[in-house]
């Protein structure tokens, strides 16, 4: 043993353990998984929420200098300072706030006036600042030394080219709407209207040009028509390259000394350091949205691998929430590390996710739902585990192995992400093996259990012999009992995909998922989400402040952000500019110009001096900045090709600046346009009496256009949200169907744990199929049989009934003979057997009865076909053979063979030997391990019990009456096999026995009746030959009319008077060693399958033996010849075999089920791709239609499979009382109807609609 | 100064699938459509879509309804072209990704812009980066199909789309991160490409072939800017980057990946259905 095999083994050992821990404790181990993935993902609290909302710092002004490009050398505490805090900035920013008023404020002031002439101002204090120069011992500066040089403005922008410097400082005023030039302001008539010019007409965001020039968001400017406070504040914002503080601190006094504001508050403390995030545009979101989609390509394409469990969806997001995980754990392990991730998150994610990858868990997941069903959960899951526990380990360290390699290649990115996807990798394998296995073992203990909630109880639907392993779609078979070995029952889960015409299914998928109305509902909670996400003052806002707040902000945090367009209302009571009533102004020391003007105000005899206002100034005032909108500084610095991504810029404290205009002054500069256009509307505050009424016709036209871009807004919405409603009310009125609710009702009758429907419970309506059950059968049916016209069926009484295949009338009840003898004592028996279910109790009697045949109790049987019924005790040692040749009748008539119907129902002979042996099915796996053997031995019992309660009743049965076993039909004529060995020919109009034969005493269990000719199988093994024989001449053969179709072949009629002689020709005496499954007979030859695993090819003529084809290894359970000579076999290993008739040589050899069961898709391409080889090993409850339409028998219910597709057509539902009874024998007639076995009754189900949609 | 800049990096990137800041290239307008032709041509044998991918799903059902319809008879040529045209879109559409991959962001602020600099590089871009994919796609397969090897490593669509993210990752920080050298750079790459064709491929058709087309366009590349249709600002091999080699290598080995899984991808349809 090398080590690595010691190796292999300890590892599978360990995960087996570990397999059998997971699924023993589930809960305790999630809420660990979950506990630890909490503990890794804590350091990442730590770490800034993701968003683009710029990040303040501020620093005392005092003593401020920048700080240094290394990060080593930093002053202060390094704790509070932020990583980005290096360097100089791209600028510093100086405001120079200023705030104006008119006062006195006359009453006859036109509306104008409160801005006009504080507007006027600005230009004379540009003046001053840009002349300002500082004079000390080392020379002259000026502000053009410090300032910020730019040069030109984006070539885009040229509408914006005369309104903002191209060269020079970078210096903004409201002065800039008119080229800083005086002369332009004073002739221009309308002043509101050049500053709106380049407003933009829609909702927007970003910073406005009139927010950029004015520095303070629109509603504090104060410039519009509806300022009753008077007061127009603005700023002159100027941007510094280099931080001089001595200039500065000489250009604040100087104008403080100018324009001095002598109630001002304001704390100049500190510079706010404000750092800008990288915001994503467009060009760089396709790329990342690119990845993103291959990432979400590829979780689909994994996820959608998982199959055969409970909830997929619920696996689905395990995987992913395992992936995810993981990926957080591993940052979060990182940071507490103290690495700091530097990558940006957002673009590297996809490529740990997808280097991470969901494989393990895939191969996991098949691994587990692959191991035996019948194991117990923990089991499996342990066994799951630890198959593939090599193949993860090894991937694993491949893994490893590889992104270590990229560790070495010394790009700190790419080692970061080595490191991070090392973590990653680990950490998803811790939670593979703790967090997902468990969901695993939830999951398939909760499909155990939905299983077991369907079905019988195992012990009694278990079938014991399972020579095959097959798929646990097969073994899980609901309500498989014994006595069906055949049974197909469908898998719920395929019911999923219904193959409708185009349109219902696109109409089913809306209902069935209600598609609409989760996509609303997604969708008004994303949309929701943006805009809580990107209202200014919403949640990023809040996120942004609450990740700064180290940072010392002020007292109040961060104040909610305005919108910048101008969304509320203009006038907010939140301007903490008062305008006290006239109070006499404070005179500062030094004598400035407006002083004197206030003092000639009064004296230059205006009529009626108005109010005095007095600015003031509070704390709102101090950071303006603050509310402006957060794109502002990186909208003006990108006008000049500046990004302030990654960046950040120092704003420093406002220059307090308060400017008081005497009335006269305003009158000066006053246009004489504007004296008419507009009117003083405002009321004095002193007295309202003479207030002006004529404020009329300028107040809606000058309404400002935030309020209407806010009712348009609103309107907007409102109208689309009726017209969505409207539209979704036509697409409900289009798309849903009328009758919907009716259906609804219908089905809702039944029970939905017992619907196959999908898994959203929904099933489309099924009333275009309404089966016709036919009634009268007293016991269960045992064999049927049809024509076109006609259907036989036969009950466990041995009543035979005839039936109009067309109508579903009873024509004809063929009494059994010993009805009035003894009808019910087989009743009685029966039951009696059904009742006392131990074998050994019930054995002795019929054994003794059993006098006619000979027999043995099974002995121990051969190793090699254990899995099969011991059908050896069934064979008559003593059997005497009946060599009464007869000639064979020369009489060969000119009719077209319709094997084709014939070959669909050929399981059924099969099926009820097998009943009749009780043996088990046949084709459930047996390749049993020893893990499983222990049950299966217990289950081994039970088909011994099932024969021998069988064969007492053909022994019984042999003294009364026997039970008819094969059925076949012809014309008018019924052919039954009787299990006592007789053959009898009925009269299937009349109910008359024609003939019949009693030479054989072995079993008929199949039947071929073809022309004139009868073929018997035996239960030994034997065949007959038998021909019918009419005394009257062939002429009086009537053919009897074909209604539908003239391409229908007619059937040869014997009128009743004639006399039939059924006469034995040939007899094979041993054609098989086992009883014989199958018989079929077409284009002269005659093919037989039986449980020895051969199929014997004879000539119908001579009964000669051309060939013997060995090929299966199992016993045969379906032939299928067609008149081209093609042979198809299915046997109970699941193989299906296409031989050629006339070498006898196998053709292909195919399997139809493979161990991973994909279900119907796969089936439906062998059966399209084996030409004539409708058959399968599977079984009896399956016919086709026509090409391409498949039934099979479900549970209570017949499904429509289209063959080229795979998928569901069509459910019908056959009665509602017995819905536990499979649909046991399928039957298709020539008119597309199909026959049911289903219990006592037979359903005739026409799909006529299916056809012609499909056609 | 400002406004030229991106576009040119833009353009040249498609060539070079790591310009960005590094390159400061000062070629003539001229140069400058020229290049991006060539940069098609290289790159779209490098490239291979995401997006597609969309259009793959859309699209492959349909083929395959169609091909179970029309009762087994496998319409070879159909097959053929629709094929070809999903590669065709998968390469025109990884040319414009890839080329946005490395645009500035300088140029986030003016949508109109941004969509202007996406389609900025000539019309023929995208065409001839499809053509190569397409014939690059094609050819895998059908050179499997010849050697008589069918390639059965990891045959399913999620591994496909691990490959192209992969690949795009490759790109991405080809385009992104900053080395230390060239040398450095063009190692990493080269080891990753490798890592690329060993993690999704592993076939020995594979790698020579992804070998076979990196050298050819190398070698066309370094024709091209002999001619001086187009040069490199730094060339460290001969006229070129020497990392230009391994981003043809991976695009190759993805691109064929891909054209390998559609051409078998088909029949596995109603498996997955």
């Amino acid at each position: 043993m090398t080590l690595t095999e010691k190796l292999r083994e300890k590892i599978s050992r360990a995960f087996y353990n570990h397999g059998l821990l997971c699924a023993s404790y589930p809960i305790p181990i999630i809420l660990f998984t979950g506990l630890c993935i909490l503990a890794c993902c804590y350091p990442l609290l730590k770490l800034p929420l993701p968003g683009t909302g710029p990040v303040e710092y501020s620093t005392p002004v005092k003593d401020y200098s920048p700080p240094s490009s290394e990060p080593g050398h930093q002053q202060g505490d390094p704790s509070e300072r932020p990583d980005w805090y290096l360097g100089a900035p791209v600028a510093y920013i100086q405001q120079i706030l200023v705030k104006a008023t008119v006062s006195p404020w006359h009453k006859n002031f036109l509306a104008v006036d409160v801005f006009r002439s504080p507007l006027s101002r600005v230009f004379q204090l540009v003046e001053e600042i840009r002349n300002h120069a500082l004079r000390d011992s080392s020379g002259i500066r000026s502000l053009e030394e410090v300032c910020l040089q730019v040069t030109d403005l984006l070539p885009s922008l040229k509408k914006l080219r005369d309104l903002l410097p191209e060269h020079g400082c970078l210096l903004l005023s409201p002065g800039n709407f008119w080229q800083n030039d005086r002369e332009r302001f004073n002739s221009d008539p309308d002043i509101i209207k050049t500053i709106h010019q380049h407003e933009p007409k829609t909702l927007q965001t970003s910073a406005t040009l009139k927010d950029l020039l004015f520095g303070v968001p629109g509603k504090y400017s104060g410039v519009n028509l509806y300022n009753r406070k008077r007061v127009v504040s603005y700023t002159v914002t100027l941007a510094l390259q280099r931080y001089d503080s001595r200039f500065l601190t000489s250009l604040r006094s100087r104008l403080k000394l100018l324009h001095p504001s002598p109630n001002c508050t304001l704390r100049e403390e500190h510079v706010v350091h404000v750092h800008f995030k990288e915001e994503i545009g467009i060009a760089e979101l396709i790329p990342l949205v690119t990845t993103y989609i291959i990432l979400f390509a590829y979780i689909y394409f994994s996820t959608r691998k998982i199959d055969m469990v409970k909830s997929k969806w619920g696996l689905a997001l395990a995987a992913v929430v395992t992936v995810l995980s993981s990926l957080l754990m591993s940052v979060g392990l990182c940071t507490l590390f103290g690495l700091t991730p530097t990558l940006n998150g957002g673009e590297i994610f996809p490529y740990l996710v997808v280097v991470i990858g969901l494989e393990n868990v895939l191969v996991l997941t098949k691994s587990v739902v692959s191991t035996p069903v019948d194991l117990e959960v923990k089991l499996r899951i342990a066994q799951g585990l630890s198959s593939e526990s090599w193949s993860i380990m090894k991937n694993m360290a491949t893994e490893l192995g590889i992104i270590l390699i990229g560790y070495f290649t010394l790009v700190p990115a790419i080692q970061e992400f080595c490191l991070f996807a090392v973590v990653g990798l680990v950490s998803d394998f811790f939670l593979q093996m703790f967090f997902f296995t468990t969901v695993l073992s939830i999951d398939i203990r909760r499909m155990e259990l939905a299983d077991l909630n369907k079905r019988l109880p195992a012990e009694a639907c278990m079938p014991s012999a399972k020579p095959v392993s097959r798929s646990q779609t097969y073994e899980r078979q609901p309500a498989m009992r014994p006595a069906t070995p055949h049974t197909i029952t469908l898998q719920p889960s395929s019911f999923r995909n219904l193959r409708l015409p185009k349109r219902l299914r696109v109409i089913y998928f809306f209902a069935r998922t209600r598609l609409a109305q989760r996509l609303i509902m997604a969708g008004t909670v994303i949309w929701i989400g943006i805009l809580v996400y990107t209202d200014p003052a919403g949640l990023r806002t809040y996120l942004t402040s609450q990740v700064t707040e180290q940072s010392p902000l002020g007292e109040a945090g961060l104040p909610p952000m305005p919108v910048p367009g101008g969304v509320l209302p203009a006038g907010d009571a939140k301007l903490a500019l008062s305008v006290f009533p006239s109070e006499p102004v404070q005179l500062s020391e030094n004598q400035t110009q407006q002083q004197r003007e206030q003092k000639e105000g009064p004296s230059n005899g205006q009529p009626e001096p108005g109010t005095k206002a007095e600015v003031t100034w509070g704390g709102e005032d101090e950071e303006i900045w603050r509310k402006l909108s957060f794109r502002h500084w990186p909208s003006l610095f990108s006008y000049y090709n500046i990004t302030l991504a990654k960046r950040y810029i120092s704003i420093l404290p406002a220059i307090p600046v308060t400017l008081y205009l005497n009335p006269r002054e305003a009158l000066e500069v006053r246009h004489p346009q504007e004296a008419n256009r507009y009117h003083s509307f405002f009321p004095s505050s002193l007295g309202k009496l003479e207030a002006v009424d004529r404020p009329g016709e300028a107040l809606p036209k000058l309404q400002g256009h935030r309020d209407v871009t806010l009712y348009k807004v609103a309107a907007l919405g409102l109208a689309s949200g009726i017209l969505l409603v409207l539209l979704l009310f036509c697409l409900y009125r289009v798309f849903c169907p009328k009758n919907y609710g009716q259906n609804g009702l219908s089905h809702s009758r039944r029970k939905r744990g017992d619907l196959p429907c999908d898994d959203y419970g929904y099933s489309p309506p099924e009333t275009e199929i309404v089966p016709l059950v036919l009634r009268g059968h007293l016991m269960d049916i045992e064999c049927l049989a049809s024509d076109r016209m006609l259907l036989v069926s036969c009950c466990l009484v041995g009543q035979i009934r005839v039936w109009d295949a067309q109508t579903g009338d009873c024509l004809t009840v063929i009494p059994k003979q010993g009805l009035r003898r003894d009808s019910s004592g087989i009743f009685d028996y029966q039951e009696s057997w059904d009742q006392s279910p131990d074998p050994k109790n019930g054995l002795e009697d019929p054994f003794d009865n059993s006098h006619q045949l000979k027999r043995m109790l099974s002995p121990p049987q051969p190793p090699l076909f254990c899995d099969q019924p011991d059908l050896t005790s069934l064979i008559d040692t003593n059997f005497l053979e009946q060599a009464t040749v007869v000639a064979p009748e020369p009489r060969h008539r000119t009719v077209c063979s319709r094997h084709k119907d014939t070959g669909y129902n050929f399981g059924r002979l099969v099926e009820k030997v097998y009943e009749e042996t009780g043996s088990a099915r046949a084709l459930s796996c047996g390749t049993g391990e020893g893990g499983c053997s222990a049950r299966r031995k217990s289950l081994g019992d039970e088909p011994l019990a099932g024969f021998e309660k069988s064969s007492p009743v053909s022994a019984w049965a042999g003294d009364l009456e026997s039970s008819v076993w094969s059925l076949d039909l012809r014309g008018n004529l019924i052919v039954a096999g009787r299990s006592n060995g007789k053959l009898e020919v009925w009269d299937a109009i009349e109910g008359t026995l024609r003939c019949s034969d009693e030479e054989g005493q072995s079993g008929i269990t199949a039947l071929v009746f073809l022309n004139n000719r009868i073929v018997a199988a035996r239960l030994n093994g034997s065949l007959d030959f038998f021909s019918l024989e009419t005394h009257s001449s062939y002429n009086h053969l009537q053919f009897r009319g074909t209604p539908s179709r003239s391409s229908i072949p007619s059937s040869p009629m014997y009128s009743s008077n004639d006399l039939i002689m059924c006469q034995l020709t040939h007899t094979v005496p041993c054609a098989h060693q086992k009883p014989i499954t199958a018989l079929k007979a077409a284009a002269g030859r005659l093919v037989t399958g039986s449980q020895d695993h051969t199929l014997k090819v004879y000539r119908l003529e001579d009964s000669c033996c051309l060939f013997t084809l060995q090929g299966h290894s199992g016993a045969i359970t379906a032939v299928y010849i067609d008149q081209t000579m093609g042979l198809a076999s299915g046997g109970q290993d699941g193989a299906i075999c296409l031989w050629d008739v006339l070498t006898g040589s196998r053709v292909s050899h195919m399997y139809a089920h493979r161990g991973d069961d994909e279900g119907w898709g796969e089936q439906g391409w062998i059966w399209d791709r084996g030409w004539g080889s409708r058959d399968l090993g599977c079984g009896a409850s399956l016919g086709v239609i026509s090409d391409n339409l498949l039934v099979t028998g479900g549970q209570g219910c017949v499904s429509f499979w289209d063959i080229g597709y795979g998928d569901l057509l069509q459910t019908v539902y056959l009665g509602k009382s017995n819905e536990s009874q499979p649909a046991r024998q399928i039957l298709v007639l020539e008119n597309a109807a199909i026959v049911c076995n289903f219990g006592s009754e037979l359903s005739l189900v026409y799909v006529p609609s299916v056809l012609e949609k499909l056609d | 100064m400002v406004k030229p800049m991106p576009r040119l990096e833009n353009c040249t990137w498609s060539c070079s699938c790591a310009a960005r800041g590094r390159h400061k290239n000062q070629l003539e307008k001229t140069a400058v459509g020229l290049a991006a032709k060539v940069g098609e041509m290289l790159s779209s044998s490098v490239s291979s879509s995401p997006l597609t991918l969309v259009g793959h799903g859309t699209r492959t059902p349909s083929t395959s309804s169609l091909r179970s319809s029309s009762t087994n008879s496998l319409n070879l040529n159909q097959h053929l072209v629709q094929r070809s045209l999903v590669l065709f879109a998968v390469g025109a559409f990884m040319a414009l990704v890839l080329n946005l991959l490395q645009i500035q962001r300088n140029v986030t602020l003016f949508p109109e812009e941004v969509i202007a600099t996406i389609f900025s590089s000539a019309w023929w871009v995208p065409p001839c980066c499809g053509t190569a994919a397409a014939v690059v796609g094609l050819l895998y397969p059908c050179i499997d199909s010849h050697l008589g090897e069918p390639h059965k490593f990891k045959r399913e669509w999620a591994s496909v789309m691990r490959c192209i993210a992969v690949f795009v990752g490759i790109n991405h920080a080809s385009a992104k991160l900053d080395f230390a050298n060239n040398v450095q750079l063009s190692l990493t790459l080269a080891a990753l490409s490798l890592g690329l064709w060993w993690t999704f491929d592993r076939s020995r058709s594979g790698l020579g072939l992804g070998i076979t087309i990196a050298f050819l366009a190398t070698l066309i590349t370094q024709f091209l800017v002999y001619n001086g249709v187009y040069q490199y600002t730094s060339p460290d091999f001969l006229y070129i980057r020497s990392w230009l080699p391994c981003i043809f290598f991976s695009g190759g080995v993805t691109v064929g990946n891909i054209g390998r899984q559609l051409a078998m991808g088909i029949p596995e349809k109603p498996h997955t259905d």
